[in-house]
């Protein structure tokens, strides 16, 4: 019952000093992950659903879709939404109630990784232009929060998307037949836009934090990239950076990049 | 009356459960943790106290306060569920924390709060149970001091027949008098901690189905033994 809800001052020293020799705690690299530990079709009633653990950090991540009028502006492609929730079992840092910025922003940052890319082929999800197009709602819920749920969201999302199949739909009566799919998947590009955060504590940037760790960051950048290739970012607290800073990085995101991919690529067939 | 030779949709015997699994200590955050499973229903609950209620004002000097919140995932349905609160997940934290109070010994805990999240992954009909089975083996898992156990079964009856543990398939069921759903939680004596009833039933019938819930109220009980005895962390 003694649960620590932040972390003691005297363990941030001894992470910045342990940082100050490029060592962690659980004994990685600066740009190493924890293990991802990847779970496919957790609720049968999704049109694809995953659980992403990183370390002891886990998420789970499902899709639905269903059919309804396209916006105004793009009469001729299909929806995305993307909701994250912050359950209060995973943490007893969450409370119950509506979203707070945390969840709001996860939701955020993981829906623009997943639209800017063009991941998704959104022309492929109209029905009848200007009437009829899919909603894909990717939805996320944190279930343990031990650091990084910003990652293992994102890369839930891309899985979860990966291994969806499209439900049937009965054009006479306008409705979905949910439970019943069709062997069709979502049309996704081949490249999938990795989100990988990098933080910054003192002189040194770290990734995958576990929660002491992330407790002391003073600024993060979460990169949305497919190799090479950067699709999103976001710069998250009221710290500065310098521009040498900001190379350092990118670089680093250059290089972890394929490190993570490999990691979850037999999950994107 | 129950007919012996009445068909279930998936075969089984009107007095038989879907296959459970159980498992405590899921979630490494909380004080206690596990996960249901019956059939197509997954059910997990995190147990997080106790600890000092807040705002202060809602602090009782004279006992402890169990607080539940239910919550089904928007995927764990055919029709997406909106995010976050409505009516019947108000009603369902109330109906558990009736469920569940009476086997705690929470008037040790002055002042105190303790919270109990539960979360469907996925619906087959029947959450609430699975989620106050969940909630029952978190409770003990975060050692909280607890007289009896609880076990919660979704009991029913399908035109005239009597049957244990409802699919939503069966909920469905529209043929005869079609479908009555009751859900029942009691410890593992028999003594009832929750009911609720929604369709048609004589009071003759009721009383059996009672009996029957016992039954499978010891079954359920014998595997959250098994569960809590199997926990590492």
């Amino acid at each position: 019952m003694d649960k620590y809800y932040t972390t003691p001052e005297i363990m941030k020293q001894r992470i910045k000093q342990f940082l100050s020799k490029g060592n962690r705690f659980d004994g990685r690299k600066t740009n190493e992950f924890r293990d991802i530990e990847v779970e496919l079709g957790i609720s049968k009633k999704a049109e694809g659903s995953c659980r992403v653990r990183i370390g002891k950090t886990e998420v789970i991540v499902g899709v639905k879709m269903d059919v309804g009028a396209p916006y105004a502006d793009n009469p001729d492609k299909g929806n995305l939404m993307t909701t994250a929730e912050m359950l209060p079992l995973s943490s007893p840092r969450f409370e119950a109630g509506p979203p707070k910025f945390p969840a709001i922003e996860l939701g955020r940052v993981v829906d623009r990784g997943l639209r800017e890319s063009g991941f998704i082929n959104f022309e492929k999800l109209c029905i009848k232009e200007g009437e009829k197009v899919w909603t894909i709602f990717v939805d996320i819920y944190t279930i343990n929060d031990d650091g990084n749920l910003m990652d293992a969201a994102g890369i839930g999302a891309i899985i979860a998307l990966k291994n969806s199949f499209i439900p049937e739909y009965d054009e006479k009566t306008g409705k979905v037949n949910y439970g019943k799919l069709t062997n069709k998947k979502i049309e996704l590009s081949e490249n999938v836009p990795i989100p990988i955060t990098i933080h910054k504590i003192g002189e040194n940037f770290i990734v995958d934090p576990t929660r002491e760790e992330e407790d002391l960051s003073e600024t993060r950048v979460t990169i949305g990239s497919s190799k090479g290739v950067i699709s999103s970012m976001q710069k998250g607290e009221a710290n500065i950076l310098t521009s040498e800073e900001m190379e350092k990085i990118l670089d680093m995101n250059d290089k972890i990049w394929n490190d993570i991919f490999k990691k979850i690529k037999k999950f994107l067939k | 009356m129950a007919t012996k030779n009445f068909k279930r949709i998936d075969g089984r015997a009107v007095d038989e459960m879907r296959q459970i699994s159980a498992k405590v200590g899921i979630i490494p955050n909380a004080d206690g943790s596990a996960m249901w499973k019956q059939g197509d229903t997954i059910a997990i609950a995190a147990v997080y106290g106790p600890k000092k209620m807040h705002p202060q004002h809602q602090q009782d000097p004279t006992t402890g306060q169990l607080r539940c919140n239910y919550t089904l995932g928007s995927f764990s349905v055919a029709e997406r569920a909106r995010p976050g609160k409505n009516r019947r997940s108000r009603e369902i934290d109330k109906i558990i924390e009736w469920a569940l109070s009476p086997v705690l010994q929470i008037e040790r805990f002055v002042n105190n709060v303790i919270d109990v999240h539960i979360h469907i992954i996925q619906a087959d009909a029947g959450t609430r149970c699975a989620g106050i089975n969940a909630a029952a083996l978190a409770l003990a898992h975060a050692g909280i001091p607890m007289k009896k156990m609880v076990c919660s079964v979704a009991a029913g009856k399908l035109d005239k027949t009597l049957v244990m543990d409802l699919t939503k398939e069966e909920e469905d069921y529209k043929d005869g008098e079609g479908s009555t759903d009751i859900p029942i939680t009691m410890t593992q004596d028999g003594e009832i901690t929750h009911i609720q009833l929604d369709g048609k039933i004589n009071s003759k019938e009721l009383k059996e189905v009672i009996e029957m819930t016992k039954k499978a109220g010891k079954e359920i009980y014998e595997i959250q033994k098994k569960a809590l005895k199997e926990v590492t962390e």
